[in-house]
């Protein structure tokens, strides 16, 4: 049985920068990730008023992953692998905040149903129609090893034709997200260096 | 009442997060749910937390929202007569 | 294709006991963790929180280590016993599901515990895993995803054996957000009930150790399949559950006929409870007998998949079906079968369910040999 699979499309969103297969497609000149993702969103032409109402964290993933999945992708088996270092701590601050006070005390639904690092996944399965498998992990640097393992598992047990994998960091206004699909034919082996070398760049 | 409902449609924006809306683009009788602004479940509840926080209004059956979020009228009729902010 | 993965050992530690033998004879008992607290500033509220005196005394009697969280002393006190006698090699995953950590430590503002993986670390140390921990974060699904995540694990043969914990604690930060979501029962939760009205809260942590090794439990099947419909509802006609049972089912071989009990998440919020309903007819379990434990322990989040999931092979091994505590009157559009009674039963399979937030679902069959 071929086991090989391929690294077919990458993205990558930092410092104001969005790169599709290592070529820089747009680059903004913006005030904090909020205006960033504002620009960003228009130059995707992504069409989707629910971006609105996302939280940061989940802005950065659909973005990224608009650039990796083309339409091609959408309703097909792509399973999705996300990890990050800070969860969902950017907007566990806010609705901490909406409880710290006993005299304002006003925990609003729209940023509770954030406060999971998970969500940014779903976003992107919403998005895309992916009715998939899916995980979201947590460590303080990305997890190659682990990440190469389990997309190769799903595509030899056919529970996937197509892994989207990667990283989808955000804090603050320090941000970082490389997605990478990965599936059966491709210009790039799927293996832990060219993962490494991905993500590290 | 008509400052009321000017200040409803421009919490709802901000609060909602309705990105390309303008207070001009809300009337007063259009429907919020369905067709109209296209507001979802979490954005209902979001209206219950503005109902207490801006206006001191705890609603006792979260059921009971249905009607008064009908439209920018109904919300506003509502609140002129149960604020207590 | 790849080698059978099976279950080992495992332990609990819930306001029903500090050990699995205790919180067993606790169901048999049909006693309740449920019961009246304040929660930060959340006054008289329904949730299943773990006696601080119970847990004082534990903790003097074990000697912790220090500086470890609250969430910590409940993993170490969990997973010691079974722990402390495994041979623990760098062939020895470590997987630790939890939702939202040390979530109180949020109040005094981001600091290291607030970063999930510290947890990880910590416990690593404390424990010799010589690997790199794994944190699955993957909401409400998170303990039976981290399960079958391990399996795969070792049978990509990444490692050889998983030690898998979970922990979730009550908190002001979760309950005041599900409140928001007008999504709290205003009574101990009642799964599956007509007269249900949403979760009662709860707290756990959860042990299981995995490996190639053959035991009398096996891991048949598992599947993880997302609605991709909304992030906080689920899907109406349960499409992501639904596929994820067929999944479960396709990967051990066998048909729903060979299902003998059902585990299910059971939340009882209006919404999940008919969803769960709903799937169970489409994939033919509706004769299956189900029960949710939620109403014995409430929901505990990122410890519940795999805290149910032990109780599940307890029933298995013990050939005992546990009452769906809460449980009155059928309370969804499609019917399925509640168990009322506590009793012995022959039982070979069991599935286990879980949904979450984001969409997300989980099945996992296990099969006693």
């Amino acid at each position: 049985m071929q086991n090989q699979a391929y690294i077919i499309h990458h993205a990558r969103i930092a410092g104001n920068k969005l790169y599709r297969n290592g070529e820089l497609i747009f680059t903004a000149q913006a005030e904090g990730f909020a205006d960033f993702a504002k620009q960003a969103y228009k130059e995707l032409n992504l069409d989707y008023p629910k971006f609105y109402k996302m939280d940061n964290l989940s802005k950065l993933a659909i973005l990224c992953a608009d650039v990796v999945l083309s339409e091609a992708y959408n309703h097909q088996n792509v399973a999705i692998l996300l990890s990050n270092k800070s969860g969902s701590l950017d907007t566990d601050r806010r609705h901490q905040a909406s409880i710290q006070q006993e005299d304002n005390f006003y925990p609003s639904p729209a940023i509770f149903v954030y406060t999971l690092a998970n969500i940014c996944l779903g976003e992107i399965s919403i998005r895309h129609d992916l009715k998939s498998e899916n995980i979201f992990l947590i460590n303080e640097t990305f997890d190659a090893e682990t990440m190469h393992a389990q997309a190769s598992y799903l595509l030899q047990s056919k529970k996937a034709d197509y892994v989207l994998c990667g990283w989808v960091e955000l804090f603050d206004e320090k941000y970082k997200a490389v997605l990478y699909l990965v599936g059966p034919s491709g210009q790039t082996e799927h293996s832990i260096n060219q993962i490494n070398d991905l993500i590290n760049k | 009442m008509e400052e009321l409902k000017a200040e409803l449609k421009a919490k709802i924006i901000q609060v909602l997060n309705l990105e390309d809306v303008s207070a001009e683009d809300i009337k007063d009788d259009d429907s919020l749910f369905g067709d109209g602004l296209g507001l979802d479940s979490i954005d209902a509840l979001e209206l219950i937390v503005l109902l207490d926080k801006e206006y001191g209004i705890k609603l006792s059956d979260p059921k009971q929202g249905k009607a008064i979020f009908e439209s920018i009228n109904t919300m506003a009729e509502f609140i002129a007569e149960n604020r207590t902010k | 294709m790849f080698d059978p993965v099976y279950i080992h050992a495992y332990n609990m530690l819930t306001p029903l006991g500090l050990d699995l033998a205790t919180n067993w004879q606790s169901l048999l008992a049909n006693q309740s963790g449920i019961a009246r607290h304040q929660v930060g500033k959340i006054k008289d509220v329904f949730v299943a929180k773990i006696s601080e005196e119970k847990f004082r005394k534990e903790r003097q009697a074990l000697l912790i280590p220090k500086g470890l969280s609250r969430l910590e002393q409940m993993l170490f006190i969990v997973g010691r016993p079974i722990i402390s006698n495994l041979s623990i090699t760098s062939r020895t995953a470590f997987i630790l599901s939890t939702t939202k950590g040390n979530v109180s430590s949020l109040q005094e503002g981001i600091t290291d515990e607030a970063y999930l993986y510290s947890s990880a670390k910590k416990i690593a140390e404390i424990f010799g895993f010589v690997t790199k921990p794994i944190v699955v974060c993957n909401a409400c699904v998170s303990g039976l995803s981290a399960v079958a995540m391990a399996k795969r694990m070792i049978q990509m043969k990444q490692c050889d054996d998983v030690v898998i914990l979970a922990a979730d604690e009550v908190s002001e930060f979760v309950l005041s957000g599900f409140q928001a979501f007008q999504a709290v029962s205003d009574a101990p939760c009642r799964p599956f009930d007509a007269n249900r009205n949403g979760v009662t809260l709860g707290e756990a942590a959860a042990m299981m150790y995995v490996s190639s090794q053959k035991s009398r439990l096996e891991i048949i099947g598992e599947s993880s399949i997302s609605d991709a419909n909304h992030i906080s509802g689920p899907s109406r006609t349960g499409e992501g559950l639904y596929r994820s049972i067929r999944g479960a089912l396709k990967e051990a071989g066998i048909g729903a006929a060979e299902v003998d009990y059902i585990s299910a998440h059971g939340t009882a919020t209006l919404y999940n409870d008919e969803m769960e309903a709903i799937a169970f007819n489409r994939a033919s379990l509706a004769q299956v007998p189900v029960n949710s434990l939620k109403g014995y322990y409430g929901h505990t989040l990122g410890a519940s998949g795999l805290l149910e999931l032990i109780l599940s092979c307890e029933s298995l091994v013990k050939d005992e079906l546990i009452s769906s505590k809460g449980f009155s009157h059928l309370g969804v559009s499609q019917p399925i079968n509640i168990i009322t009674q506590t009793a012995n039963q022959q039982l070979s399979v069991v599935l286990k369910t879980a949904s979450g937030f984001g969409g997300s679902n989980s099945a996992m069959l296990i099969k006693k040999i």
